[in-house]
């Protein structure tokens, strides 16, 4: 199958099933909204060594937050629920209850519910008081800004981590404005997440390591400087090659985000030294969803 | 098929129990059951049809008219369903009711919607003393629901009251919100004397000052956000309430001889 001159593998990206929440952060504007949604969604690129992989989906009008003002709504995804409750309290803990003006609600209705705020309301020291609006309850825990106002549950469902797709050009400048295209487009899609820095990851992986001690290491095969030295899935032309890896809360989600990720990369096309669309799998052995390319692209 | 309707014949010298009347309670009986069925009056029983006219076949909704302020315990209990009265209510309008809708075009008595637990309660004229409190010997008070009250309510309301809401359009009596536990009660207009005494939780909303006791504290004026939950929860109600939205409001706290964790909000 070739798209525009880009050549799309007959292959497949592997993906596993994880957990998933959604956390709705206002503030009283949007810059102390994404100020908290960036600082509670970092260091959450891979749950290899971060524990969650969690991103920005997008940012919300007053008239879609609960309390009527600017907000963003944020993705976390974990290989299980307790490590997700885990990370999620800790990161409210540290990120949005200490960011002034912030407020956090529930961005998920069904599912089990999993504690957002019910614990930080300890931090009020007693002071801490609740109400119950609709059938929800939220906590008012005082702090020197006025009040944190919190959800005290929201929703965690069944998700999958790890759709990806790996786009190969003839230059870095090359892959990397590819990326950033595919990137723009896979924001628009909802339910989704591509945790790495900016969309993109340069330093794609391949499990185990001649290292006993490492679980991954660096995916030699995509390595452009070491076509000589290894089993190279490049061709002489390929100098560059960057990763998009997609966690959402389906995978209808993910194939809907590889599928806008792949068609702008392919917009731009041969002409602008895109060619060829791939992706990571482990042989169909370890992830029970598979993504094939030619299949979503048709 | 039409409400069931219930018309009172005339005023009846004893005070009638009417908990029997629920949509709960009638489901599935045919109209000459309904008949039968006896009321507690006094030491007396009554049969239905000997005090109302009773026409109507739908008991999901129970029509009460020409009601007056002997008819006691109406909606007591009730799981679903919807009564309407036209008229007064005797004491313990909604009694323990669970769920379900009560409209009433009338005053009603003391103690409605003690220990309701939920569902809607509109009272669209005045409401008694101890309005949403509890009896007494009970622990707590309302412990859930929506109650909106159109017109003035006594003395001690919300006493006890556990959870749930209260919307008062007129005046609230003396020491409203007493013993309070939890949940929320609104006012529009004045209170008597002493608010919130005794309050251990809550929230009581007030738009005139009171007149407070020594152990309910000055915290300032505040812009509260979580005001504007309170004002989107409050935003489809037939009530006054649905159009409130300043969140600045003087904040004062206590009652500091009992855990000092209740709140009243006053509006300027």
């Amino acid at each position: 199958m070739i798209i525009n001159g880009v050549a799309i593998d007959d292959t497949f990206a592997e993906a596993f099933g994880m957990r998933g929440t959604r956390v709705l952060i206002t503030a009283q504007n949007l810059k102390w909204a994404h100020t908290a949604a960036t600082a509670m969604t970092g260091f959450a690129t891979s749950v290899i060594a971060c524990g969650v992989e969690a991103g920005i989906e997008r940012e919300l009008s007053p008239e879609e937050t609960p309390d009527g003002r600017p907000g963003v709504s944020v993705l976390m995804f974990a290989m299980g629920s307790a490590v997700l409750m885990k990370q999620l309290e800790t990161r409210m803990g540290q990120c949005v209850l200490t960011c002034p003006t912030a407020a956090a609600f529930s961005g998920i209705e069904g599912g089990d519910r999993i504690n957002l705020g019910k614990n930080l309301r300890f931090f009020g020291d007693g002071f801490q008081t609740s109400k119950q609006f609709g059938g929800k309850r939220y906590w008012r825990v005082p702090v020197m800004d006025g009040e944190f106002l919190t959800e005290e549950k929201t929703g965690m469902v069944r998700a999958v981590g790890g759709g990806n797709f790996l786009i190969l050009a003839e230059s870095q400048p090359q892959a990397l404005a590819a990326g950033e295209a595919a990137i723009e487009a896979m924001r628009k899609v909802p339910n989704v997440i591509m945790p790495f820095p900016g969309g993109i990851v340069r330093s794609g992986s391949k499990v185990g390591s001649k290292y006993k001690t490492l679980n991954a290491s660096t995916n030699d095969a995509f390595c452009p400087t070491l076509k000589g030295l290894t089993k190279t899935e490049l061709s002489p032309e390929i100098e560059s090659v960057m990763e998009i890896v997609i966690d959402g809360l389906s995978d209808a989600d993910v194939r809907k985000a590889t599928h806008a990720g792949i068609s702008a990369v392919c917009d731009l096309g041969a002409a602008n030294g895109v060619r060829r669309i791939s992706a990571g799998n482990y042989g169909g052995k370890l992830g029970p969803f598979h993504f094939h390319l030619r299949e979503i692209m048709a | 098929m039409t409400a069931l309707t219930l018309t009172l014949k005339k005023i009846p010298q004893q005070r009638i129990d009417c908990s029997p009347l629920t949509p709960d309670a009638l489901a599935g009986k045919s109209a000459a059951d309904i008949a039968a069925i006896p009321l507690q009056s006094g030491k007396n029983t009554l049969r239905v049809d000997a005090l109302f006219d009773v026409s109507g076949d739908d008991v999901a909704e129970i029509v009460f008219m020409n009601g007056c302020d002997k008819l006691d315990y109406i909606g007591a209990a009730m799981h679903s369903g919807r009564i309407i009265i036209h008229g007064d209510a005797g004491c313990y309008l909604g009694f323990r009711k669970k769920g379900g809708e009560i409209v009433q075009h009338g005053n009603a008595g003391n103690f409605a919607a003690s220990g309701m637990t939920g569902g809607l309660l509109h009272i669209h004229g005045n409401a008694g003393d101890f309005l949403a409190a509890a009896i007494p010997g009970d622990r707590k008070g309302m412990a859930g629901g929506l109650v909106i009250v159109t017109g003035n309510a006594g003395d001690r309301t919300g006493d006890q009251m556990r959870r749930g809401i209260v919307l008062i359009e007129g005046n609230a009596g003396d020491y409203c919100a007493s013993r309070m536990i939890a949940g929320t009660i609104g006012v529009m207009g004045a209170t008597g004397d002493y608010p919130g005494y005794g309050m251990k939780r809550g929230t009581l909303l007030l738009f005139k000052p009171p007149r407070l006791i020594a152990t309910i504290q000055d915290c300032g004026m505040h812009t509260l956000p979580f005001l504007k939950l309170m004002y989107k929860s409050f935003r489809d109600l037939p009530s006054k309430f649905a159009h409130l939205d300043q969140t600045r409001v003087r904040r004062y706290a206590g009652d500091l001889a009992n855990d000092g964790k209740g709140e009243i909000l006053l509006f300027s």
